[in-house]
């Protein structure tokens, strides 16, 4: 590339593990960028609860460890860093709240309000407020991307927009959750009781200390409707959605499925409407050579479609650096292609 | 109604097509017409597996008539129930009158359950049970799995159907 590389500024609102993971790619992935897309990402802010720290010659590894560890005090509030410092994207990477989508809700619709691309990983704003969210990003010639909010480092929104594009998307039926995924897997293997793997995933850190919104299957219907909002423009919330999650199941009922040839898998199901109007998370019987029996934490998802017929994607769903794969294809995905 | 029918041929031209006609006559429909030229019976004939659908009673009638062209029909397979699934129910089945949940398939008339295995690990622990449903067809298998979902939910059973 001979012209000078785009100066594309970003702003990072929630530094958990996901925002700190965005900042690490961006600072590992840098040069390769620059010279494959033609766009120099730079960071010139990130906010976490305190409020926000600027630099609009791009913050250092180390000024954003030190604002995050609290050493330095914050420049501004976080809301007053999305107006008013000039950049392009904010990144939104603050915790997922299903009730009333805040703060991310607020985060993106100021950002979007004041002329920047918004890359989110928080599934609530989009769980609540899909249409008007998109309706306010069209209405600005902005875009607002999510890539990371489905399944991590998988790739599904894009897979369906991009590289299948013409096709029309019957169904998608997959394992959104990787913890009921490990949870189900190692009651299998091991022959234990539901109770004994939860705790031991509580151990590992695979299952949060309250881990109901995983095992009671709200995670994957909150995926679900995202999917369907996106991808089935259906205008579905959380409360349309058929949940029944693992708790209930028993090693017994494993064992049953085993010698009759199937594992039980928590399954998201969702299609266009057309054929019956599913919306569905639910334990299900899968055959042992079906592509959606995959192990441990992994996710997957078959897609299934008019022309290419079933096309299915496993990968990664959850972790700090999986998860900033999916926010960085979306940031360079605005620009490059 | 779905049967598959062992017959036997003399060896002679034009046997195969003599065979078949009475069951388009009769408004059947043939699935599948095994003819095995190289194999013959003892007695010199050949032996030909036939799939077909036909009304019930029509069947009497076809046997007759595949007699009359000198066609013997060493057996016949009736396959009523040709669609199945399993599902699995985990709960307290057995206490929650199992009898009933069963009835609540087999009194459709074209839907069974025709095996259940059962994993009671104690007294006061929910069952595992795996169930296998047979029915006619596919929109009757469905509609079975509906019938049995609905059953179930009323007595807190939860039920694992297949993707």
């Amino acid at each position: 590339m001979k012209t000078k590389p785009k100066l594309v500024r970003i702003s990072i609102i929630g530094l958990g593990n996901v925002g700190r993971g965005v900042a690490e790619v961006i600072r590992r992935k840098q040069e390769e960028i620059t010279r494959k897309y033609g766009i120099n990402l730079k960071i010139v802010g990130v906010a976490d609860l305190p409020g926000a720290v600027v630099d609009e010659n791009g913050l250092s590894e180390d000024a954003i460890r030190k604002f995050k560890s609290g050493e330095t005090a914050e420049d501004m509030t976080t809301l007053d860093m999305i107006k008013d410092v000039e950049h392009e994207i904010v990144v939104e990477t603050t915790p997922t709240n299903v009730e009333n989508g805040e703060p991310g809700l607020t985060h993106i619709n100021t950002a979007l309000e004041s002329d920047r691309h918004v890359v989110t990983s928080n599934k609530g704003p989009l769980a609540l407020q899909y249409g008007k969210l998109m309706d306010l990003a069209a209405s600005r010639g902005k875009e607002l991307k999510f890539e990371a909010s489905v399944g991590g480092a998988m790739p599904i929104i894009s897979l369906v927009n991009d590289n299948l594009a013409g096709n029309g998307i019957i169904s998608i039926k997959g394992i959104l959750n990787g913890t009921c995924n490990y949870i189900l897997t190692r009651m299998r293997e091991e022959k234990l009781p539901y109770e004994h793997v939860l705790k031991e995933a509580q151990e590992r850190g695979i299952a949060e200390t309250d881990p109901s919104n995983d095992v009671a299957g709200r995670d994957t219907a909150v995926k679900l409707v995202i999917l369907a909002n996106s991808i089935f423009d259906r205008n579905v919330s959380y409360k349309d959605v058929e949940v029944s999650g693992i708790t209930g199941i028993t090693s017994e009922a494993l064992k049953l499925a085993d010698d009759a040839g199937y594992v039980i898998k928590l399954i998201g199901e969702v299609d266009g409407g057309s054929s019956g109007e599913c919306l569905k998370v639910a334990p299900r019987l899968v055959p042992k050579d079906d592509p959606l029996n995959v192990e441990g934490t992994l996710n997957v998802a078959t897609i299934k479609t008019d022309l290419a017929g079933d096309i299915t994607v496993i990968g990664k769903g959850a972790g700090p650096i999986e998860a900033a794969s999916a926010i960085l294809s979306d940031i360079i995905g605005i620009y490059a292609f | 109604m779905k049967i598959s029918m062992d017959i036997e041929l003399t060896d002679i031209p034009g046997q195969l097509v003599l065979a078949l006609k009475p069951v388009s006559d009769l408004g059947g429909n043939i699935l599948s017409v095994l003819h095995q030229r190289d194999k013959k019976t003892p007695s010199g004939r050949i032996p030909v597996q036939l799939t077909l659908e036909i009304e019930e009673q029509g069947l009497d009638r076809l046997v007759e008539r595949l007699k009359e062209r000198d066609v013997n029909v060493v057996r016949i397979g009736k396959e009523r129930l040709k669609e199945s699934m399993m599902v699995l129910l985990i709960g307290h089945i057995v206490h929650t009158d199992l009898g009933e949940t069963i009835d609540s398939i087999d009194s459709t008339g074209f839907a069974e359950v025709v095996e259940l295995s059962l994993s009671m690990p104690g007294v006061d622990k929910k069952s595992s049970a795996s169930v296998t449903l047979s029915a006619i067809g596919k929109e009757e298998l469905k509609e079975a799995l509906n019938i049995l979902e609905r059953t179930v939910s009323k007595k807190g059973i939860m039920i694992i159907s297949s993707i």
